[in-house]
């Protein structure tokens, strides 16, 4: 297992090398510039900005030194469009903003979503399983930015129970629309997942041979059928995961969180390199971790699979 | 006991003495009974990417440096100039300016308001070692040695500005700028505190090292949520200033803003949602206000060499401007009171006389008429179609605005091929003259006709469609000089729409919507600057 560990921390290096130079070379071949203005620069100053960022240093350099930077001093470089910051400050800022909503979200999709699920499967065709399908279905087909809307309409606007958006260091009433907002189409899919699943697990012999030799239907359910029908749940989660915790451009624009969702888009209309990088590896390292991490829970839950 | 400690002493002592005799207060001035609550809330539409002073870009960063610091002159409410930290300023040929600064203008942490700190801050400005994208600004301002020192030829020590003395700022032009006073309000021109820049290098724009002069300090800012500011103990006008907290939050979404602002979250908000002004200024007429902007909105006409061989034709030019309905653009597309233009600079640009354009006062049946007589002149027309290139920036007006323009251009044979390209890459493609005709805007830096015109000239970077006519060129140069240049620059206007340089659609309005009991918005300020210390709270009725 532990080798296992090691070997895909290892391939993780050259995989997030590949990403880097990949996103430098793309970044380089779009047009324009983080320092095009409509008034323009006269050149003695263009030419002071890109030295200050290296800019005038031939590419194989600029992305030379890029690399150094993060392996020896875990430095992202500055923004280059907030000259006030650089790349770590902000991802410093924001990143806790996201991973504190992104991890509610999850907690509340995982839940709430694994609940339904399972209900359905066990009640499966009466009243629970159409109503809880029809709540998945209702959920997956509303994305979150219609939902975001939505949901500052009523809750702001028309009940005036919550604030429509904000952070303020994370207060519980600023947090409650973002992670509704965010989970609601995981937990529509956590809840399809886990009810295929749950309904493919039910029906099959070790289950019937349970029932058979009498056990009640709860300990079927909880000892012999959740952890199988866990599986294909867990391979979903992982990159959910990630995606939640990285955060998301609707919610981030929406609710002005602070969190770095946005940068994924904003980075790249305004060409900041820096922060447009970052980013980039940040979500390229959670990535791999997180796949990492449900191989992990792949090997301890299910013990054909051994690494 | 030391200095720090007692200011921080009086500033609670001051707090205590006034908060709770706050609440039964009128208006010094005009009598009206004040809110308790004191606070000013808006909404901005980007993070601001820097505060200081000499690297602000844009209008939110403007706005905010505007609270934190001061010129030598600010604006009324009208746009009219008044003392900033210069009480007096006089110069006998408009060539060489004296400011006399006030006595009792402080820095934040109590340091007074020196002309070397005006010294300082423009001197950074100019040098290329700030990189700052606003230098073209001490330029454009005449100031003695800038282009120099802009191109790293001399250094920044050389520019034409000097402290006589603490109290007393000489500028030297390279030639006389009559309306030099209106340009020093901008905040490339503020001032800024050597010492603290010196300590904390970029950092020193953070709230806890930040020093500034102007009617509020920083108090916090989380990137991308909110910042926020309170009034400034040492700011010489302390005892006027009404607002105890100015507090903006960043929502990007123009719609979601618009629905926080009805649940009463926050005072004001610009840049409504594309076509709502009507219903907003029908459901809440004392609510949603539009103002005039100094912006012009037109469309540049490649005449450069890469340009369409057609477009060079000043009466091809002339048919396309014709052909505009700029009524159904400004009634049926904008629907907020901007005002249809036919000519370059915004009407509402102080002291200039709205030029004599003979085909504003047609109607658009004549105009069209007299457009398919030129093109067909021209050797155009259904039977010899032309088909051109309009590039435009992403946005729902500009996208609009394109489409109705090229199905009004259809008729005289021009088939339009509308491209749209996000900001950075259309400011390249615009700026490459890789087009046959753009979209463009332009707002006045100063409150002077020439920050529009001077657009016009041959060498001007901001001349995308590389219009060139040597009487303009020369008519810019001799406004510069002259006692009153109104004549010239209807002159220029004149020339303008013979030629049709460019296009011009409509002069902007400023939307916006202002809780009501917010009171002394400078409504009338072109230039939309405004300054929270002059604005209060009444109490509601």
């Amino acid at each position: 297992m532990l080798t296992f560990i090691l070997k895909r921390l290892l391939i993780a290096i050259p995989v997030l090398l590949i990403l880097i130079v990949g996103t430098f070379v793309l970044m380089y071949t779009a047009p324009g510039s983080p320092f095009a203005t409509e008034r323009g620069i006269p050149p003695a100053v263009l030419a002071n900005l890109e030295a200050q960022y290296g800019l005038d240093q031939p590419f194989i350099v600029q992305i030379w030194r890029y690399i150094v930077g993060i392996v020896t001093e875990f430095d992202f470089g500055p923004s280059f469009i907030y000259r006030d910051q650089d790349v770590n400050d902000l991802i410093g800022q924001g990143f806790p903003v996201t991973l504190t909503y992104g991890v509610w979200s999850f907690i509340v999709a995982v839940l709430v979503g694994g609940t339904l699920g399972i209900l359905a499967a066990v009640r499966h065709n009466t009243w629970l399983d159409y109503l809880a399908v029809g709540i998945s279905i209702g959920a997956q087909v509303l994305p979150n930015f219609v939902l975001a809307p939505i949901l500052v309409l009523v809750f702001t606007l028309l009940l005036g129970w919550l604030p429509g958006g904000g952070w303020q260091g994370g207060q519980w009433e600023y947090v409650i629309l973002p992670v509704i907002a965010l989970s609601t189409s995981f937990m529509a899919s956590i809840a399809r997942i886990s009810r295929a699943s749950m309904l493919e697990v039910l029906t099959s012999n070790f289950i019937r041979t349970a029932r058979a030799k009498g056990l009640p239907m709860r300990r079927v359910i909880f000892r012999h059928a959740l952890k199988p029908a866990l599986l294909p749940v867990i391979s979903y989660l992982g990159p959910a995961f990630v995606g939640m915790i990285t955060g998301s451009v609707v919610i981030d624009i929406y609710f002005s969180t602070g969190g770095i969702g946005q940068f994924f888009v904003a980075s790249a209309l305004n060409r900041d390199y820096g922060v447009m990088m970052g980013i980039t590896v940040l979500l390229g390292a959670l990535t791999i971790l997180f796949n990492l991490v449900v191989d992990i829970l792949y090997a301890w839950i299910d013990p054909k699979i051994r690494y | 006991m030391s200095r720090i400690s007692r200011l921080a002493s009086s500033t609670i002592l001051a707090a205590v003495l006034c908060g709770p005799a706050f609440a039964q207060e009128t208006h010094p001035v005009t009598g009206e009974a004040l809110a308790e609550d004191q606070t000013f809330q808006y909404r901005l539409l980007d993070q601001f990417p820097s505060i200081d002073p000499q690297l602000v870009e844009e209008t939110a960063g403007g706005h905010v440096a505007r609270q934190l610091f001061e010129g030598l002159l600010t604006q009324n409410s009208d746009g009219t100039l008044r003392p900033g930290v210069a009480e007096e300023w006089s110069s006998e040929d408009n060539q060489t300016w004296t400011f006399t600064l006030r006595e009792d203008a402080r820095w934040s942490n109590g340091d007074p308001v020196t002309a070397n700190d005006f010294v300082f801050a423009w001197r950074r400005a100019a040098d290329p070692a700030t990189a700052s994208e606003y230098a073209w600004y001490v330029e454009l301002s005449q100031i003695r040695n800038a282009p120099a020192i802009i191109a790293g030829e001399v250094g920044p020590e050389e520019l034409g500005v000097r402290a006589i003395d603490d109290r007393t700022l000489e500028v030297t032009l390279t030639q006389p700028l009559p309306y030099f006073p209106q340009m020093t309000v901008h905040y490339t021109f503020m001032p800024t505190h050597q010492p603290t820049i010196e300590a904390h290098g970029a950092n020193w724009t953070n709230p806890e090292n930040m020093v500034s002069n102007g009617a509020y300090v920083l108090d916090q800012i989380a990137v991308n949520e909110f910042f926020r500011l309170v009034p400034n103990p040492e700011y010489w006008g302390a005892d006027d200033v009404i607002i105890t907290e100015i507090t903006g939050y960043v929502i990007n979404d123009v719609n979601q803003a618009l629905t926080r602002f009805q649940a009463g979250e926050f005072d004001m908000m610009d840049d409504l949602p594309a076509g709502s002004y009507p219903r907003l200024e029908e459901e809440a007429p004392d609510v949603a206000h539009s103002v005039p902007r100094l912006c012009s909105y037109y469309y540049a006409v490649n005449q450069s060499e890469s340009g369409h061989e057609a477009l060079q034709d000043p009466r091809v030019r002339t048919a396309l401007s014709y052909a505009i309905n700029r009524d159904v653009i400004t009634e049926q597309i904008l629907q907020a009171g901007q005002a249809p233009a036919y000519n370059f600079t915004h009407w509402a640009t102080a002291d200039f006389e709205m030029p004599e354009i003979e085909y504003a006062s047609w109607t658009q049946e004549e105009r069209m008429e007299r457009a398919m007589e030129l093109i067909t002149e021209a050797g155009y027309g259904p039977d010899n179609p032309i088909e051109v290139n309009l590039i435009y920036n992403t946005s729902e007006n500009h996208r609009q605005i394109a489409t109705v323009i090229s199905q009004m251009w259809r008729p005289l044979g021009v088939t339009t091929t509308l491209n749209n390209y996000e900001w950075q890459s259309y400011l390249e493609i615009r700026g490459n003259q890789n087009f046959d005709i753009a979209r463009g805007a332009w707002c006045g830096d100063y409150n002077e006709a020439s920050t529009f015109l001077d657009l016009m000239t041959s060498n001007n970077a901001n001349n995308d469609g590389k219009f060139h006519n040597e009487d303009v060129d020369r008519l810019m140069a001799e406004s510069v000089a002259a006692a009153d240049p109104g004549p010239i620059y209807t002159q220029v206007e004149q020339i303008l729409a013979e030629e049709m340089a460019i296009l011009p659609i409509y002069h902007y309005t400023q939307n916006f919507v202002l809780d009501p009991t917010i009171r002394n918005w400078p409504m009338e300020n072109v230039e939309n600057n405004w300054y929270i210390r002059d604005i209060y709270r009444v109490a509601a009725e």
